[in-house]
């Protein structure tokens, strides 16, 4: 089992790293900094943070003139209320407006287990992806939002970055070298290639280890830039491979899955098996049991690689 | 508080009766637009771009420019109208408000049209907007320009809202309001288009908003109150509204809806509705017999 590193305090430190590195990189905050950890940016540069109460659509808008200004705002809160509350201002200002406002999503997915489903991103993903001119990218481990932040900063437009509450399995080390809307493989393989954002990366990487063990030789591929999808990588792995399984903590409609059925039901053809919440709530629970038990376990990994393969021609 | 002639004031006050006589024309033309708000904000535009604001047409991206932001967004006939004679871009443009390929959006868009400080529309966002770029204004500390606005003010630059008064039903202006008010922005002002009435009704009977003013000053804004079609009164709220120093400054302009025209005036149907050509002709003749009366 790797080691296990939490999120958010990589996130914190990434960003006092991106405040040292770029005087126009400013962070505001809807009253949850001890939460998702922006308060380590507000100790560092306290005449650069903003904390405008609970108050979402005030959050993104003001984030919204700074950006208009020649800033780069980080705006932090939890994923559901970006994605919902604030959905307006981030449609009309960040997206038609080309404001290059930073979405700092706290607490995606079914990560803050214990608050409950009124605390669980699992549409945000799909709403997002939905918007045009959005970038929509999931980081896997501590080491990727290391790596990933700086160029959230650098690139040209709005940018929804979904992060873990939790302790999260480490994956990469100091070799890893991701792009923003590039995949990449992670484990070699021939049968069938299992596409994994977020925690749920980690998850295939087991699930492979238990297909290798029946036999089939599984890929793994990383996906953290939802939007836009690398598309040649995913039909490269239809083509090698012939099948696919995506697997993300969200709702099994509009995500990862759906962005990659879309791509190779136009380019290439091959059956898809989706992992993912099964359209519906879930509910209070430790984080690795609420997983399993809505469809996100590495068996449910697996079950859909073993058909995947199966339904091959 | 500055000194402005009395042909100054007529000079604005007859040009903001033209700019309603062509956005007349263009929303005839389209067959589409909003007259009621559009009226009633026209001297408050042409107060801003014509007198107060330091800005050059040529250069909409000049950083030390003052900020307009237009946060009743579906009044922007008039927006556009008092940009195109400021110099923005051409006026014969102006005719293509509405239709296809053209710059002018429906409700305003900031990547097509530079000058356009917002996109607007979806109401209640240019406080909290104004919140961010105040906030970076400050952050920068410009120094002040050589270049001042025709008022002869030298500060730095400034954020100016005009907001509508339906708009304000919506929560998100007042979380803007206690945050311009939390971070002391003396560099941002609002200018409140009080013409009391919206797209169903009056204000006081679709969303009671009264006190007002009380409102405002609750939420830590200076406040001050006038009648919004007088050109000199216009000016110099706006003038005392710069020298309002760590809190932000709000004008409630007391105007009338569909201002200028008998048939239209505080009709909450000419909110959003195109003129007949019968219409048309009648709302012509009042507002040229309007502008003669500025002219001799």
């Amino acid at each position: 089992m790797a080691e296990l590193v939490l999120m958010r305090k990589a996130y914190g430190e990434a960003l006092v790293q991106l405040g040292r590195d770029n005087p126009n990189v400013v962070v505001l905050s809807a009253d949850v900094s001890n939460s998702d950890f922006s308060y380590m940016f507000q100790e560092a540069f306290p005449d650069r943070f903003f904390n405008v109460g609970i108050a979402e659509q005030c959050l993104v808008d003001v984030a919204v003139g700074l950006a208009y200004s020649g800033k780069i705002p980080f705006a932090n809160t939890f994923a559901f209320l970006l994605a919902t509350r604030a959905l307006e201002m981030v449609r009309t200002h960040c997206c038609y407006g080309e404001a290059n406002v930073k979405l700092m999503a706290a607490y995606g997915g079914v990560s803050d287990s214990f608050d409950g489903p009124t605390h669980h991103a699992i549409t945000d993903i799909a709403i997002m992806r939905s918007l045009p001119n959005m970038t929509v990218v999931v980081p896997s481990d501590t080491v990727a939002v290391a790596k990933l932040l700086p160029q959230v900063a650098d690139w040209q437009g709005p940018v929804y970055f979904r992060m873990n509450r939790n302790e999260v399995p480490m994956l990469f080390d100091h070799t890893y070298e991701p792009r923003i809307g590039k995949a990449a493989d992670v484990r070699r393989g021939k049968d069938v290639t299992l596409i994994g954002t977020g925690l749920m990366l980690s998850r295939c990487l087991e699930a492979a280890e238990m297909l290798a063990s029946e036999g089939i030789d599984a890929r793994v591929m990383e996906i953290h830039t939802i939007k836009p999808l690398d598309a040649d990588a995913v039909v490269r792995s239809a083509r090698e491979t012939g099948a696919l399984v995506t697997a993300e903590e969200h709702n099994i409609i509009g995500g990862l899955g759906a962005a990659v059925t879309e791509v190779v039901s136009d380019a290439y053809p091959v059956p898809v098996k989706r992992v993912g919440i099964p359209d519906r709530f879930t509910e209070t629970g430790p984080y690795a049991a609420l997983l399993d038990r809505y469809g996100m376990a590495v068996m449910d990994v697996v079950r859909a690689a073993r058909a995947a393969v199966a339904a091959k021609k | 508080m500055h000194y402005h002639s009395e042909s100054l004031i007529r000079d604005l006050s007859a040009k903001a009766q033209s700019f309603r006589i062509h956005v007349l024309k263009m929303v005839y033309n389209a067959q589409s637009g909003h007259l009621g708000g559009a009226f009633s904000v026209a001297e408050i535009l042409t107060a801003l771009f014509f007198h107060h604001l330091r800005l050059d047409p040529l250069r909409p991206d000049w950083p030390e420019r003052d900020r307009l932001l237009f946060s009743k967004g579906h009044a922007c006939a008039m927006l556009y109208t008092a940009m195109a004679y400021r110099g923005f871009f051409p006026v014969e443009e102006l005719m293509t408000f509405r239709q296809l390929d053209s710059r002018l959006q429906g409700h305003p868009d900031r990547v097509k049209l530079p000058g356009v400080e917002i996109c607007a529309g979806p109401l209640g966002q240019g406080v909290a907007i104004g919140v961010g770029m105040a906030l970076a204004l400050r952050m920068d500390q410009p120094k002040p320009s050589a270049i001042t606005a025709p008022s002869a003010r030298a500060s730095r630059a400034r954020v100016y809202v005009v907001l509508g008064d339906g708009e304000i039903n919506a929560g998100v202006v007042w979380e803007g309001a206690m945050a311009a008010a939390k971070y002391r922005l003396g560099n941002l002002a609002a200018i409140l288009d009080y013409n009391g009435v919206q797209q169903t009704g009056a204000v006081a009977d679709v969303m009671p908003m009264e006190p007002v003013a009380a409102k405002w000053e609750a939420f830590g804004w200076h406040v001050q109150e006038i009648d919004g079609h007088n050109m000199g009164e216009i000016l110099s709220a706006l003038d005392r509204a710069d020298e309002v120093h760590a809190r932000p400054s709000i004008i409630i302009a007391h105007t009338t809806k569909g201002k200028g025209v008998s048939f239209m005036e505080y009709d909450n149907r000419w909110h959003g509705m195109p003129p007949t050509k019968e219409q048309y002709e009648r709302a012509l003749a009042e507002l040229e017999e309007g502008l003669k009366a500025w002219q001799n």
